[in-house]
């Protein structure tokens, strides 16, 4: 055996920790986006999540306009953060619509008396079936969605103040 | 006394989990009537990947959109659909990456090339250890 050779397993062990270790820095990004982006929202029928407001189906995402889908849950904690941003974008003349994912019509209500409303419709989703359809995997996500049912932009994570700017620029670009 | 007390009503305490307050869906934890349908079903199941823990299949997972996605696979199956076609039914929403099951595309020729490779190199070793092919 060359003397060069002898090394080989000591050099494969220090990729071995480099690489573990570069790994251990930097974790892989385990967000995973939807492929529908770009492609028309899939068909879907939901209930009315509230008495009081009207429900929202796939047909109600073609109306001409861009809108924003909100995807979102009484029981999810970055939501209630959130509804906040959502309440900006729609004082910008953003419409948005919700999905409640596993939620009931009473949690849903009391979450949206205490924090707003910034829906004008809102579906109720208790299986999360039309949260999968979606190619969404988790709440919350927003979709920008333009006026022929066309997914523009997926976001992932809850809206944050400082995201204003470039949810409106995604709107803007979905005309 | 009251350190006591604390960590008693600490050791009941729910923990606060990012889950819903609704039931499982029907058919996550409910095998379906036809056996054959059921095997089906666990097949394809143990072989999609959960969104939520992502080292685990649907079929493992305590997931709350684990258990919605068993359902989604039981229902389907239970009205005729192909085990195939949910597959790709999925794929289209969520990439290759959803399923377990590797794939033929050019990123996954490496696996299948790999345990060739493998053999030949052994081969090689072998051959030059024992000395065949040279005849002295």
């Amino acid at each position: 055996m060359s003397r060069a050779l002898r090394f080989a397993p000591l050099a494969i062990l220090l990729v071995l920790i480099s690489g573990l270790v570069w790994r251990l820095a930097t974790p892989a990004d385990t967000t995973i986006g939807s492929k529908l982006d770009g492609k028309p929202i899939p068909a879907f029928n939901l209930p009315a999540a509230l008495p009081t407001k009207p429900t929202l189906n796939s047909a109600d995402l073609a109306t001409g306009q861009p809108r924003l889908v909100n995807i979102f849950a009484s029981w999810c904690v970055p939501c209630i953060a959130e509804v906040k941003v959502l309440q900006q974008l729609k004082a910008r003349g953003v419409h948005i619509d919700g999905i409640a994912v596993r939620d009931r019509p009473d949690d849903v209500a009391n979450f949206l008396a205490e924090r707003g409303n910034p829906y004008e419709r809102i579906g109720s989703d208790t299986q999360s079936q039309v949260q999968i359809s979606l190619g969404s995997s988790g709440v919350p996500e927003s979709f920008v969605v333009d006026g022929k049912g066309i997914i523009r932009y997926q976001h992932i994570g809850p809206i944050t103040d400082d995201e204003v700017p470039m949810i409106l620029a995604k709107l803007e670009l979905a005309k | 006394m009251r350190a006591l007390l604390v960590a008693l009503m600490l050791l009941v305490a729910m923990p606060a989990l990012a889950d819903s307050n609704l039931p499982p869906a029907y058919w996550s934890d409910r095998q379906l009537p036809d056996p054959r349908q059921e095997a089906q079903a666990q097949t394809l199941m143990n072989e999609l990947r959960c969104l939520v823990c992502q080292g685990q299949s649907i079929a493992d997972s305590d997931a709350e959109l684990a258990g919605d996605m068993r359902d989604l696979v039981r229902r389907r199956i239970a009205a005729g659909e192909k085990p195939a076609s949910i597959r790709a039914w999925l794929i289209q929403r969520y990439g290759t990456w959803i399923s377990y099951k590797p794939t033929a595309e050019p990123a996954a020729w490496p696996l299948w090339l790999a345990p060739l490779t493998l053999l030949l190199v052994g081969a090689f070793l072998i051959r030059r250890r024992i000395g065949l092919g040279k005849r002295s």
